[in-house]
């Protein structure tokens, strides 16, 4: 047999038909749904007439428009959301998943949270499945083995309808990253590199394989981080061969196989790996020692420089142009040192950066230690319920807290913009989110991407900072 | 959805690269539970840049957007293809495409064409002086100065495009195969 590509591996196992032009029907696992990106696709399947074909292999969770501020009363009753338009398409899903039968995770269950942080804390994110959602940061699911990705609103409605898409076989590229990562330099860090690397549009059209002996002692949480931000590289899935990591990771998860099923899951899962004389369609190396801790300078997460560097001069950049629009957004000269920049707001979470992990990693820099007084708003936003109760165990809410930081409720919060947490006109936030776009935490917001340490160390410091100095 | 074959008009010359669905449609804009109405955000900061060619009265109603490589990147909000077909704009003419807003874009009848750096900054620079014809039957993007420019699109795509096909009731002629797929699970 032809030596296959992981890639390669799960879409063959996954084609139910193939029309002449090489476009295929490719048979979808798992959907998870979410209250923004579903209620036209609900509403088209009615329209329709047309029935939800798999409600089993769905799973339906809020999380993008929900307040992160307390959500139940004292007794214990649901908060109604202030927002009119946001409070209507949380009903709309509400009321979408009772009439379709869809398993649902309300927003004031213990296990709600956002949907890239609950399908693998669940077991729902399985190896060699394929996963879709309306929402592009689904390429994370990819750190478990899922072949996860990001798709519209009328896919949405097709996978409901359906449980297919028609799609056409990606073209492969591989990332190895080799060596011990540098202290301090983090998963984050290494996926910004990346970006750097290939460009925020340098892997589209191909489906990333991430490989070498960084990643192979990667955690989960790392892997997440990392597969998360693919579609930052413009590529639609990123994909880790799934190993003892990931084995040790999902067994014991609620929806994730038991006993005798769990272990002939496992040998199955063993086989995926990218044969060894299996060839990529193209092939990037990194070393990891040449990676440092990064922040982003501009409106694109592929400007990214060192925490040690400078803002750069537009007309040493391969776009002169966008570097010089980004510079006036970000009101930034070149030159700057990325360290006198000063901040006002702090948002660590999002579903890059808000698991136990990347919470530990944060509170580890502010333990014992106040937030400048020039902070404006830090918050830290946990990534699920459960993420929240774990981390809380550990007593971490309380170091944050008594930093300075808000502990709110799990959900996207201000990395999009589209709940109550924004950051002002003008105001420059550092951020673990995974956007830098101009106005993406707000109009005319200001953002600065980088890791929960870093995140911690520029609210410590009232400027961009190297979480190195807080160790 | 009805087909669409040759798209004739003014071109609007917007430029720049990694044009992302943020600045397609703001996430505030994502609360709602319909597709129509999301014209007037489309592309609003970009159009209240001083000297924005979205704003300039000669591509006023222009079904056509030129624009720089990687069109469409980041979110994969299907509401970016909503809000630019609400807007009037029938295509798309760029170097290059983020895939999951080109999907949306085609299933929204928007055709996205990829032409090279080159032929992109020579419509640029035309736009102001005559309507470009894209022709899904010939493939190619015609001007009144006699440039012609081949393109290609998938083919499963520009049947679809041309016919206007329903893709789930395609899909749903397909359930023999679905369910023998998964009775061999």
């Amino acid at each position: 047999m032809t030596p296959r590509t992981l890639y390669q591996k799960i879409w063959d196992d996954h084609v139910v038909t193939r029309r002449e032009d090489g476009t295929c029907l490719l048979y979808i696992d798992r959907h998870l749904v979410h209250e923004v990106t579903s209620p036209q696709a609900f509403a088209g399947l009615r329209a329709a007439g047309r029935r939800v074909r798999r409600p089993d292999l769905t799973l339906a969770v809020p999380d993008h428009n929900l307040p992160t501020t307390a959500r139940t009363d004292a007794a214990g009753r649901p908060l109604p959301i202030a927002d009119s338009a946001s409070a209507a398409q949380l009903a709309a899903l509400e009321a979408n998943v009772a009439d379709f039968g869809i398993p649902y995770i309300p927003a004031i269950a213990p296990e709600q949270g956002i949907v890239h942080v609950v399908g693998p804390e669940q077991g729902f994110t399985l190896p060699g499945t394929t996963l879709v959602c309306g929402d592009s940061h689904t390429a994370a699911h990819g750190a478990l083995g899922a072949l996860a990705f990001g798709i519209g609103t009328s896919e949405v409605e097709h996978v409901l309808a359906t449980q297919c898409l028609w799609l056409r076989p990606a073209r492969t590229l591989e990332v190895r990253v080799e060596g011990t990562l540098g202290h301090g330099v983090a998963p984050k860090d290494v996926i910004l590199a990346i970006i750097a690397r290939l460009g925020a549009g340098g892997g589209a059209g191909q489906v990333i394989e991430y490989r070498g002996d960084t990643f192979a002692s990667m955690s989960i949480e790392g892997r997440l981080t990392v597969a998360n931000m693919s579609i930052e590289a413009g590529a639609r899935s990123g994909l880790f061969a799934p190993d003892e990591t990931t084995f040790d990771y999902l067994k014991g998860r609620p929806r994730a196989p038991k006993a005798e099923a769990w272990d002939q899951a496992v040998a199955g899962w063993r086989t995926l790996a990218t044969d060894p004389s299996a060839a990529f369609d193209a092939s990037v190396r990194l070393a990891a020692t040449d990676i440092a801790p990064a922040v982003t300078w501009g409106t694109s997460p592929d400007q990214v420089v060192p925490i040690t560097g400078h803002v750069p001069d537009p007309e040493a950049t391969p776009d002169p142009e966008a570097a010089r629009a980004a510079l006036a957004y970000m009101g930034l000269a070149p030159g700057t040192a990325l360290r006198d920049v000063a901040v006002e707001h702090i948002f660590i979470g999002s579903c890059t950066n808000s698991r136990i992990e990347d919470l530990r990693a944060a509170a580890q820099v502010v333990r014992g230690r106040r937030i400048a007084p020039g902070i404006k708003q830090a918050l830290v936003v946990p990534g699920s319920g459960l993420v929240k109760r774990a981390a809380e165990a550990e007593g971490l809410d309380r170091l944050f807290i008594e930093a300075g930081f808000e502990w709110r409720e799990p959900g996207c919060s201000m990395c999009l913009a589209m709940n109550p947490d924004k950051v002002p006109p003008g105001e420059r936030c550092a951020s673990t989110s995974n956007r830098n776009f101009a106005g993406r935490q707000g109009p005319g917001a200001r953002t600065h991407l980088l890791s929960p340490a870093m995140a911690a160390a520029a609210a410590i410091a009232g400027r961009l900072a190297d979480a190195r100095d807080f160790a | 959805m009805s087909g669409v074959t040759r798209i004739a008009g003014t071109a609007c010359p917007l430029g720049r690269a990694n044009i992302d669905t943020d600045a397609i449609i703001a996430a505030e804009h994502l609360k709602t539970t319909a597709r129509e109405g999301l014209g007037v955000h489309a592309l609003a900061a970009l159009r209240a840049e001083a000297g924005s060619p979205l704003a300039d009265p000669r591509y006023a109603g222009a079904p056509i957007l030129i624009a720089g490589e990687n069109f469409g990147c980041g979110s994969s909000r299907e509401h970016a293809a909503w809000a630019l077909a609400d807007a009037g704009f029938r295509a798309v003419i760029a170097p290059s495409f983020a895939d999951i807003f080109a999907s949306n874009a085609f299933k929204n009848g928007i055709v996205t064409v990829a032409l090279s750096p080159a032929a992109v900054a020579r419509l640029m620079a035309i736009a102001a002086e005559g309507p470009l014809t894209i022709d899904l039957d010939t493939m190619t993007v015609t001007t009144p100065f006699q440039d012609r420019f081949a393109f290609t699109l998938d083919p499963f795509r520009r049947e679809s495009l041309i016919t206007g096909l329903d893709e789930i009731a395609l899909t749903l002629r397909e359930e023999a195969a679905i369910a023998a797929f998964e009775a061999a699970r």
